[in-house]
């Protein structure tokens, strides 16, 4: 068993006082797609968020517990959250490119990490990864706001390759975009997984089936008295396991399609 | 049901039944009200350009663009150039203060300030700054450094720079708050420290509309003569000297030209009126031009 990139020990994260998510234990491992499945507003983007401190950024959100990246707990008091985010990439769920060229997109994390080498190779490197570059490579210096859904999402995760990070988040990154995009950046996803580490939130059973190493259940508990709910770690294991004998009745009912 | 509608539609009665007379004659005499209001709202802006157009060019000549005035405002000849090498020079030192200030001082309310006492002053006392009356800003500079120091280009450039300033301030603002925050989360989830996101994303992001609110301060500064009288005082030779010396503006020699009694005052008053708003436009449109570019391949 290689050592893991995360380890997640009892992490508890609140909006301004109301607990999300509480008490989550996993390990993710490296070189592997792992997704993160469950219903709406269990905290998976909150979890997701977490491994990169994302959500220093949202005013009110308090985190608890250890993420230890590498043996190193990333909310360690001597800890830069910059230094993570360069080590640690996001691609979110609606595309989100600068308002700048094509090529200043994926130039701009090299450029600000102060990148040496040749920027024109490692930018045309990139996008030939992301599996746009046929796609873009005469129009280099037109804006990105021009490209398709799906193509602006393949640039942003151009965007985030070319800083040659270690793992690479995704927030339902293929949400937004038709089955042919989807296939894609699925595809992209199995490339991806030969040199990074990748988790992947979606909604779609089908897609963390199909692509995915370890599969992790996140389901919303309520407290009857007080009517507040927050998002707890229901199973964590292989995904061919989680789909095909899950252990918990819960799981069980959200990957055949019965709520409740 | 559909029985109904089909006899309805047979009738003429579910289409074409016809507006009634009161419902027509409302609508007519809203339509006519507001093209009134229109009309009426437009009327003054279109005589004041008619005029000062019709005016100014029949007045306007290369001996206006390049003289002084003659030391009489009975004499024909001469011109603003005393006047335009002033108001050139005090708006340029006045943008040049102003401008980076104010967008340093909006980019401190949005990216850092938030709600903190120190944010609240900084809106407060823009907002009280953008409605006081700029003769009040004048009299503040004439007390402050025209007596010490006496009249000059530098005491008028800075009550410009004291009127830019807020109007700079807070069309920034505004501007800055509109950039979204999902391009900032991607800046940062690259990687990008708090003040190259602000340098690198979100201020260029907000450069067409900074680029605006910029424009109306410059316009608003050109245009000011009450605080000029108070510490630029006006002059009726070309001069270039920042201190010690009282400088002449294109609003301060129209006023002076206008006041007089004399046709050849009033015409040359016309042609600076036409060469200011001349400036005005001509700078507004470069601006514009270079801030459009600037957001293509931004
Ligand atoms: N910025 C925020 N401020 C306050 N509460 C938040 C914030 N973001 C999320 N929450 C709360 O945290 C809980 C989990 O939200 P989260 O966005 O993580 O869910 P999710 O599983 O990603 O849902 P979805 O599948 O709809 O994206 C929700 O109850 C939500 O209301
Ligand atoms: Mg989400």
């Amino acid at each position: 068993m290689t050592e893991p990139v995360f380890s997640v020990n009892h992490l508890n994260v609140s909006y301004g006082g109301n607990l999300a998510l509480k008490d989550v234990c996993l390990d993710i491992h490296p070189r592997e797609i792992t997704a993160i499945i469950g219903p709406s507003g269990c905290g998976k983007s909150t979890f997701i968020r977490c491994l990169n401190r994302m959500n220093d950024l949202v005013p009110g959100a308090q985190v608890e517990g250890q993420v230890m990246y590498h043996g190193e707990d990333i909310y360690g008091a001597d800890i830069d959250p910059v230094t993570v985010r360069r080590r640690i990439g996001m691609v979110f769920q609606r595309p989100n490119p600068f308002p700048k060229s094509i090529y200043d997109n994926v130039a701009f994390g090299p450029r600000i990490n102060g990148f040496k080498g040749d920027l024109d190779e490692l930018v045309e490197r990139s996008l030939r990864r992301a599996a746009l570059w046929d796609e873009v490579k005469n129009k280099m210096r037109k804006s990105a706001l021009a490209l398709s859904g799906g193509q602006q999402q393949r640039l942003c995760i151009a965007r985030a390759i070319a800083v040659e990070p270690d793992v690479i988040l995704m927030d339902e990154p293929a949400s937004a975009l038709d089955p042919i995009a989807t296939v894609r950046i699925e595809d992209l996803m199995q490339e991806l997984k030969q040199e990074y580490s990748i988790v992947i939130v979606t909604h779609n059973m089908q897609q963390a089936a199909r692509v995915s190493d370890k599969t992790a259940f996140l389901y919303t508990e309520v407290d009857e008295e007080s009517m507040s709910r927050w998002g707890i770690l229901v199973e964590y294991g292989p995904t061919g396991g989680i789909f095909t004998k899950p252990l918990d009745k819960r799981t069980e009912d959200y990957v055949s399609g019965r709520f409740g | 049901m559909s029985g109904a509608r089909a006899m309805d539609a047979r009738d003429g009665h579910l289409l074409s039944e016809r507006p009634s007379r009161r419902r027509l004659w409302t609508d007519r005499i809203a339509t006519g009200a507001m093209a009134a209001a229109v009309i009426i709202a437009l009327l003054p802006v279109v005589l004041i350009f008619y005029y000062i157009i019709r005016e100014g060019l029949a007045a306007m000549n290369w001996e206006f663009l390049t003289q002084a005035p003659p030391f009489s405002y009975r004499r024909e000849g001469g011109g603003y150039v005393n006047g335009l090498i002033g108001t050139l020079m005090m708006v340029g030192i006045a943008t040049v203060i102003s401008v980076p200030l104010g967008i340093l001082a909006a980019v401190y309310l949005v990216e850092y300030g938030g709600r903190n006492l120190l944010a609240s002053l900084i809106r407060f006392f823009s907002d009280v700054m953008t409605g006081v009356p700029s003769v009040f800003v004048g009299l503040f500079v004439y007390t402050a450094f025209v007596v010490p120091y006496g009249f000059g280009a530098l005491m008028g450039a800075a009550a410009l720079s004291i009127i830019m300033m807020p109007i700079v301030v807070r069309s920034t603002e505004e501007m800055l708050k509109l950039v979204p925050q999902e391009i900032k989360n991607a800046s940062y989830a690259l990687g990008a420290a708090k003040w190259q996101t602000v340098l690198r994303i979100v201020l260029p992001s907000a450069l067409p509309g900074i680029t605006t609110g910029v424009l109306l301060a410059v316009a608003r500064a050109a245009g000011e003569t009450a605080p000029l009288i108070l510490t630029a005082l006006g002059s009726l030779t070309i001069t270039t000297a920042l201190v010690g010396e009282p400088i002449s503006a294109l609003p301060l020699a129209i006023f002076d030209g206008a006041r007089t009694p004399f046709a050849a005052g009033q015409a040359r008053a016309w042609a600076g009126a036409f060469e200011l708003l001349a400036i005005v436009l001509v700078f507004t449109l470069l601006a514009r031009v270079a801030a459009s570019r600037s957001s293509i391949s931004r």
